[in-house]
């Protein structure tokens, strides 16, 4: 099967109303619609999610590795940007 | 004694749902890509799920001791009473999804209205049944829109389906004296009232797939009564060796 038949998509699903989509995986479609149906087949058996999202590899820009020490390292270093001094209440659940 | 309408209704359901099932099983380690080859899984499970709830109905109906497995393994061909469509071969990949639209954009209607039946069982069953069948419905009305409107090989597998299985609709929508009397009383899906919304979902994607039904002057029938085509037999062999061999096998 070609590449450009069935080109590689990338897998999102949200585990459950109120978290974000997740990466899951990826796997081969022929167009959006399919690419959907089979996430759903793939990636939900187990009850694994609510909502999926589907997005061509190619369409996604992804930072290089190489800059990695440039982009990451500088945060190492400023603590003061967590918000762990913070006591979050119960009820507020996830942040 | 000859089984009440009841039971003999709730068996031709399952055996619709298992063998259909056990085809699409058949696909298993042989599919076009990884992807479908779950898919197929899925859809096979769906309908093997939807036999045992039947079976285990059926079984209580008849009230004899018999279980689940009994009515799977244990009976011969002339004792199943699919229709004709769900035991017809695999073929290529266009036949299996024309197979599985045809039964899905059946089936989906049928689900839905029988989840409205004085029957309680049937009617839980119909509930759960009807959502996998309208994603059945979904499923196969994408892949054969796809290989309709694809390539010119595509489209001549897809119509070359249509034309192998088009004979096999009509039983779907028979009725005899025994469904009768239990659509009077509100038990059964009279089948004439979900045909306008096969044709329509039918037709529908057929135009998207540009294809087109064709048009036959006989329809083959029989199933229903245990009389099947050559090819159910050879199927069960291959499906009820396993508990034959070593009867009451469990994992």
């Amino acid at each position: 099967m070609s590449e450009a038949a069935m080109p590689l998509y990338e897998v999102f699903i949200r585990p459950k109303a109120g978290l974000s989509h997740k990466h899951v995986g990826s796997l081969h479609a022929a167009d959006d619609d399919m690419a959907l149906n089979m996430a759903r087949d793939v990636y939900t058996r187990r009850a694994e999610g609510v909502s999926i999202w589907v997005v061509q590899s190619k369409l996604i820009a992804a930072s290089d590795p190489v800059d990695k020490d440039m982009l990451f390292e500088p945060t190492a270093s400023k603590v003061y940007r967590h918000p762990t001094f913070y006591d979050i209440p119960e009820e507020v659940g996830h942040m | 004694m000859t089984p009440t309408p009841l039971l003999t209704y709730t068996l031709r359901l399952a055996d619709n749902a298992l063998v259909l099932g056990h085809r699409l099983s058949e696909w298993t380690a042989h599919a076009p890509t990884l992807e479908e080859e779950i898919a197929l899984a899925n859809l096979a499970l769906d309908l093997v799920g939807q036999a045992r709830m039947l079976y285990d109905y059926a079984a209580k109906i008849e009230g004899k001791g018999r279980r689940e497995d009994d009515f799977a393994f244990l009976r011969d061909d002339r004792a199943f009473l699919n229709v004709l469509l769900v035991e017809q071969p695999n073929g290529d990949f266009a036949a299996t999804m024309v197979r599985q639209l045809f039964f899905a954009a059946y089936a989906q209607p049928f689900y839905a209205a029988l989840a409205g039946s004085k029957d309680e069982t049937l009617a839980a069953i119909g509930a759960k049944a009807e959502k996998e069948m309208a994603y059945h419905l979904r499923h196969a009305g994408e892949w054969v829109i796809r290989l309709g409107d694809g390539t010119e090989e595509s489209h001549a597998r897809a119509k070359a389906a249509l034309d192998d299985l088009v004979i096999y609709i009509d039983e779907l929508f028979e009725v005899d004296a025994g469904d009768r009397a239990l659509i009077e009383a509100g038990i059964a899906v009279d089948p004439a009232k979900i045909r306008p919304a096969f044709d329509k979902a039918l037709g529908e994607i057929l135009d998207e797939a540009t294809l087109a039904l064709p048009k036959v002057s006989h329809a083959h029938r029989g199933g229903r009564e245990g009389l099947h085509s050559e090819h159910l037999g050879p199927m069960l062999a291959e499906m009820q060796v396993l508990h034959r061999a070593h009867p009451g096998a469990e994992w």
